[in-house]
């Protein structure tokens, strides 16, 4: 099928009174690299919690692979095939960093067929890609910040996504680190999977995205090549300005 | 190294060897009495775990389910007579979908709102019994035992082989959704919900199967009740006791393995035991409160924790600490 593999159409979210999402439409294709930016409360987490099902959007519809989705519950989403690292780190804490990776392997990848299959090893695979591997062992709540983000990270690249949303998973990152994680996304973006990329660090996401969306107070204010982007001057308002 | 699963199912069939040994023996009746209550809360403590434990639902409803599961067996002796493992089964199916249905109503609650939503049931269950006088209302119903069978010299004695059959059971079941994927989608939920539903894990159908499985070895636990006091009434069949004690055996062994509830289970109920016979009046159930928050405070892992701390200690030299099996 030559059709999207996102499609967000008119999508709204409520708290309230308050309008979080006033009207989102984007679409991303197959093996797209595509940035999110936008100022603090901006609603770029919002989207992404409708998009991966953690919220339902309240107006609009979510088409993936040409299937509307905004009624499914989560679980399903990513067994369809998105796939979201969170924001604030929510590991598994009692676990493993490696059972961490197992929950996803057992849920969505081997679903059904768990006695033919490895986790472990195939858990283990995905650690030393992110530079985890010396943890594996390690309780998921003894990790500091910047591993957890590496574990969000992969625990999102376990479930073998063809969307992958990254929200701002390179924050507090060391700018070799974060140079590491685009290498990661890049790699992953090779094998044809489309990325998500929310991040606050510019140059990240400039270097790393085909197409860059600009969200302000739940709208879309700017769309564009990333070039196009940093000259736009309702975004340099909106960073500068808000 | 023999496996786990060859050790586990040869202890499995050694606990119900012995316990049939035993109740040939010439031992006093008395232990049977007791060792009844012991096994009853190993089985309550076992499946309270089950969601309260492994999901972290704390489930405050456990007279709830065990006492339906003793009416049910009444239910199941007054319309047809029919044995003892059919009132088990009839106890545990309806208590099973008493879990399944409290699920469905509650599971959208988290933390404490659904801890005292729990609480509810057992007040509604109680309700309804009382005011059904086909199982004796609220004056309760004398029961007449059936006659002996062979080899057992007593009913109790018979009573406590069944109840520790049942918790053999119900030790199986929790030990293997505890080492299947189930239980790994349930520590999942325990730990955080949204990353579960994120990471494939169907919380909602997961939860549900927690409940019922937890309600039904609930309601088995009840089932033999009415037999074993040849009378049931409701204000002590639905006491709060029962949640308490399921719960704090759970929590003063250990929540994360399946060996926690068993061990927690059997203290507290052999204190428990000891203590009735020892000092009159009700002092017991000071003795579980006493001990459960000791341990919340003292040891958060329970006994196992405790035990793997120790172990941890005397390897450090040679090996890091690894959990038992
Ligand atoms: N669960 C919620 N309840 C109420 N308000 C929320 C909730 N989640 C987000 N918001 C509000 O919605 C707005 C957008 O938030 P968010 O999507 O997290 O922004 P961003 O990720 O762009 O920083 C903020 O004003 C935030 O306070
Ligand atoms: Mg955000």
């Amino acid at each position: 099928m030559s059709g999207p593999l996102l499609r967000v159409e008119g999508v709204t979210k409520y708290f309230g009174g308050f309008t979080a999402l006033a009207g989102v439409s984007l679409d991303i294709a197959q093996g797209e690299r595509f940035g999110l930016i936008g100022p603090n409360g901006s609603g770029k987490t919002t989207l992404i919690n409708c998009i991966s099902g953690s919220l339902r959007n309240d107006g609009g519809s979510i088409a993936f692979d040409g299937k509307e989705i905004s009624g499914l519950p989560a679980y399903r989403r990513t067994r369809l095939g998105i796939a979201r690292s969170f924001q604030i780190p929510r590991p598994f804490g009692s676990m493993s960093v490696l059972e961490n990776l197992q929950v996803p392997l057992e849920y969505v990848v081997h679903r059904g067929a768990l006695h033919t299959a490895d986790t472990r090893g195939e858990a283990m695979q995905i650690l030393e890609t992110m530079g985890l591997a010396d943890k594996a062992a390690t309780p998921a709540n003894g990790l500091t910040q910047v591993q957890l983000r590496k574990l969000e990270l992969a625990r999102a690249m376990a479930s073998r996504p063809r969307l992958l949303i990254s929200d701002e998973a390179m924050a507090g990152l060391s700018s070799s680190e974060v140079e590491e994680v685009i290498a990661i996304l890049g790699r992953l973006n090779d094998t044809g999977i489309a990325i998500i990329m929310i991040e606050h660090i510019m140059r990240a996401v400039m270097r790393f995205s085909q197409r860059v969306i600009c969200l302000d107070a739940g709208n879309i204010i700017c769309e564009g090549p990333p070039e196009a982007i940093v000259k736009d001057s309702m975004v340099q308002k909106a960073y500068l300005g808000a | 190294m023999i496996p786990r699963n060859a050790r586990f199912w040869t202890g499995a069939a050694a606990v119900i060897v012995l316990a049939v040994i035993v109740s040939l023996s010439r031992a006093n009746e008395y232990f049977f009495f007791a060792g009844f209550v012991v096994l009853q809360s190993v089985v309550l403590a076992t499946a309270w775990n089950i969601l309260g434990g492994y999901a972290g639902y704390v489930n405050f409803g456990t007279a709830a389910f065990f006492g339906i599961g003793a009416y049910m067996a009444v239910v199941v002796i007054n319309a047809t007579g029919a044995p003892l493992a059919v009132q088990i089964l009839a106890g545990a199916a309806v208590s099973g979908l008493l879990g399944l249905g409290t699920g469905l109503l509650t599971m959208r609650l988290r933390g404490i709102f659904f801890s005292i939503a729990t609480v509810a049931i057992i007040f509604i269950a109680e309700t309804l019994i009382t005011n059904w006088r086909y199982v004796g209302g609220a004056t309760g119903i004398q029961l007449l035992r059936p006659p002996l069978m062979e080899p057992f010299g007593s009913y109790t004695r018979m009573l406590f082989v069944v109840m520790a059959v049942l918790a053999v059971i119900a030790v199986s079941i929790a030990r293997y959704i505890e080492t299947s994927w189930i239980g790994r989608g349930l520590q999942a939920i325990r730990d955080t919900e949204e990353a579960a539903e994120c990471s494939g894990v169907p919380t909602l159908k997961l939860k549900l199967f927690a409940c019922t499985v937890s309600g039904a070895l609930m309601g088995a636990a009840g089932a033999p009740l009415p037999m074993y006091l040849s009378f049931l009434e409701p204000a002590s069949s639905f006491s709060l006791n029962y949640s308490v004690a399921a719960l704090a055996g759970a929590i003063i062994g250990g929540t994360s393995h399946w060996l926690g509830p068993v061990i927690g289970a059997i203290l507290l109920a052999s204190v428990q035991q000891i203590v009735t016979v020892t000092i009159p009046g009700e002092i017991n159930v000071l003795v579980v409160g006493v001990l459960l928050v000791v341990f919340v405070v003292a040891a958060p892992d329970g006994v196992l924790g405790l035990l793997r701390k120790l172990r941890g200690k005397l390897r450090r030299p040679r090996a890091p600490a690894e959990s038992p099996s």
